[in-house]
């Protein structure tokens, strides 16, 4: 449960796939314009998923579905791409680094 | 009274939005036909060079080491003939406030913003520049708020543009995140009203002239350092703010002979406003996706006339593939010992292969690096590539299929560059400018695309006879 003042993250549909503009690709016309935005809560209590409005960084109020409370980044470095320590040796030995055999 | 918000309504103001969200009325130099006022709109923003150098200098942004890429050039002449292979540099725009040459834009707009007494700044966009318009708004006492596309509608988002919202947000903006399509305008125009914050728009006059410093500051160091201005200039093409302010800062120093080179990643196939497409890609920004149409059709971003206009500008424009690009980026790592990119080293790649047509003692220049980070770097990149059913395999760049494969050099005397037609571009822009005129193009009209496209009198003509329209 989120409480007022909790730093949240919510979503909402701004354009429902049928009201939006006809000059777009067939696959992209057939889902919802999208958005996400964080902000602090106003509701006194709210769970995920209900229908909550907050204030942004830039004082600014939204409202929109509930998604997260205190949301968090998980992008990375990624997992090991093998290639890339193929492209390291070929260069290294293309250039002699640690001098001429 | 308050305001429909419909998307109709928005749409149906976006012309007195904009104008009251730039200080600044665009039908001031319009001619009422296909023809404005560019070179007046530029002196507009009323800011000399030595003023942006100046404003810019205030923020920690300009300026930048131009490094040279000695082991690259080494690289670079073992695959050209004997007596070839120019001495690469690179301006490392990554040591810029934010981490890439966007900061020069953001700089030149936030002042102007400032000085007009805007209480914030907004600006669309999934780049460096939502970045650097947070950075400067933070130095310069203002709130900021950057739209940005970063997801499909599975809400799966693009690894290195995450990395940027969380920057944007690290530097205290506010980032509203969208899905893929072009009703982003909608909703930054809405904010935009709602707000009444200054549109920090990537192709106002003001962020162009900030991007001119950074040519003049590459024609003044070759000039002091190897006493001439470099043969050729490589910039990576997306919306032309780079080519056009590059060239424009080298033609105010002088160096008016130096060969100005876009390069974009080719993703011909990948439709931009797709869903299903929008992960499919493994670079967001300096491809074909943008870089054409931005050349061959300007004005369609979020300002009635937008101040980049490439096409003036480039003397080439070539392609580079996503492979190429990431191979670079690895051996800019392995070889100069600088962590940067990836997209920002498109311009590197192909200058990796253009360095090769000329000879050992000309100066070739790629205009800038950018900071790199989570979600921003070869390996996650290509790791969610891998993730989105993308072959990434070792062989000839000139088998990639954009959305298909990322094929990796299999040595770098691989490295290709293709060049895109610039008549068909030219061509294309003047097709595309037809439809402002009310009745036949005037003589200030045929005058003005002559300009646009860098060409002449004579092949505008042969181009609208081509179209059948009357002048």
């Amino acid at each position: 449960m989120a409480k007022k003042g909790d730093w949240v993250r919510i979503h909402k549909v701004v354009l429902p796939a049928a009201e939006r503009t006809a000059k777009i690709p067939d696959d992209t016309k057939q889902v919802d314009f999208e958005m996400w935005v964080k902000g602090t809560l106003q509701n006194e209590t709210a769970e995920i998923g209900d229908e909550v409005t907050i204030i942004t960084a830039t004082d600014r109020e939204e409202t929109g579905k509930l998604l997260e409370v205190n949301p968090y980044y998980t992008h990375s470095y990624g997992k090991f791409v093998p290639e890339i320590v193929e492209i390291d040796k070929q260069l290294r030995e293309i250039m002699q680094f640690g001098g001429e055999e | 009274m308050t305001l429909a918000k419909d998307y109709n309504s928005v749409m149906g103001r976006s012309a007195e939005i904009m104008k009251a969200s730039l200080g600044l009325d665009f039908n001031d130099f319009e001619s009422g036909s296909v023809a404005f006022d560019y070179e007046g709109l530029m002196e507009a923003t009323g800011y000399t060079i030595e003023e942006i150098d100046r404003i810019q200098s205030r923020t920690g942004v300009g300026h930048t080491q131009l490094l040279e890429l000695r082991n690259i050039t080494k690289l670079a002449r073992k695959y050209a003939k004997p007596g070839y292979g120019a001495r690469i540099f690179a301006k490392d725009e990554a040591a810029n406030a934010s981490g890439s040459f966007k900061d020069r834009r953001a700089a030149c707009a936030v002042a102007h913003a400032k000085k007009l007494g805007y209480k914030g700044v907004i600006a669309a966009t999934s780049g460096n520049y939502g970045a650097a318009v947070a950075s400067q708004a933070a130095m310069q006492g203002m709130k900021c708020i950057i739209v940005q596309e970063c997801y499909d509608s599975k809400g799966v988002g693009q690894p290195e543009i995450v990395e940027k919202a969380r920057k944007c947000e690290a530097l205290g903006a506010e980032v509203i995140q969208l899905t893929v399509g072009p009703e982003l305008f909608y909703e930054h125009l809405s904010v935009m009203e709602d707000s009444g914050y200054f549109n920090a728009s990537l192709y106002s006059p003001f962020g162009i002239a900030g991007v001119e410093t950074l040519g003049y500051e590459i024609a003044q160091d070759c000039k002091e350092k190897f006493g001439k201005f470099p043969e050729m200039v490589v910039c990576t093409q997306a919306g032309g703010g780079m080519v056009t302010g590059t060239a424009r800062g080298l033609i105010k120093a002088g160096a008016t002979d130096t060969q100005v080179v876009a390069a974009s990643i080719d993703l011909t196939g990948l439709h931009m406003a797709s869903d299903v497409q929008f992960n499919k890609k493994s670079c967001t920004t300096g491809h074909t996706g943008f870089g054409v149409p931005h050349a061959t059709n300007p004005d369609t971003g979020d300002v009635p006339r937008s101040a980049a206009r490439p096409l003036r500008y480039m003397d080439r424009y070539v392609t580079t593939t996503q492979g190429e690009v990431m191979y670079m980026t690895e051996m800019l790592a392995n070889l100069e010992g600088i962590e940067r990119g990836p997209a920002g080293n498109t311009a590197l790649a192909a200058a990796f292969v253009l360095a090769q047509g000329l000879p050992e003692d000309a100066i070739l220049v790629v205009t800038e690096t950018e900071y790199t980070g989570a979600g921003k770097h070869i390996q996650p990149q290509l790791d969610f590539a891998r993730e989105n059913g993308i072959e990434i395999v070792f062989g000839d760049p000139k088998d990639d299929v954009p959305g298909k494969n990322i094929v990796l050099p299999a040595n770098p005397g691989l490295f290709k560059v293709s060049d895109i037609d610039l008549d068909k571009l030219r061509k294309s822009l003047i097709k595309r400018s037809v439809p402002r005129a009310t009745g036949k193009l005037t003589a200030a009209d045929i005058a003005f695309l002559a300009e646009d496209t860098r060409s002449d009198e004579a092949f505008v003509k042969a181009a609208l006879d081509e179209l059948g329209v009357e002048y």
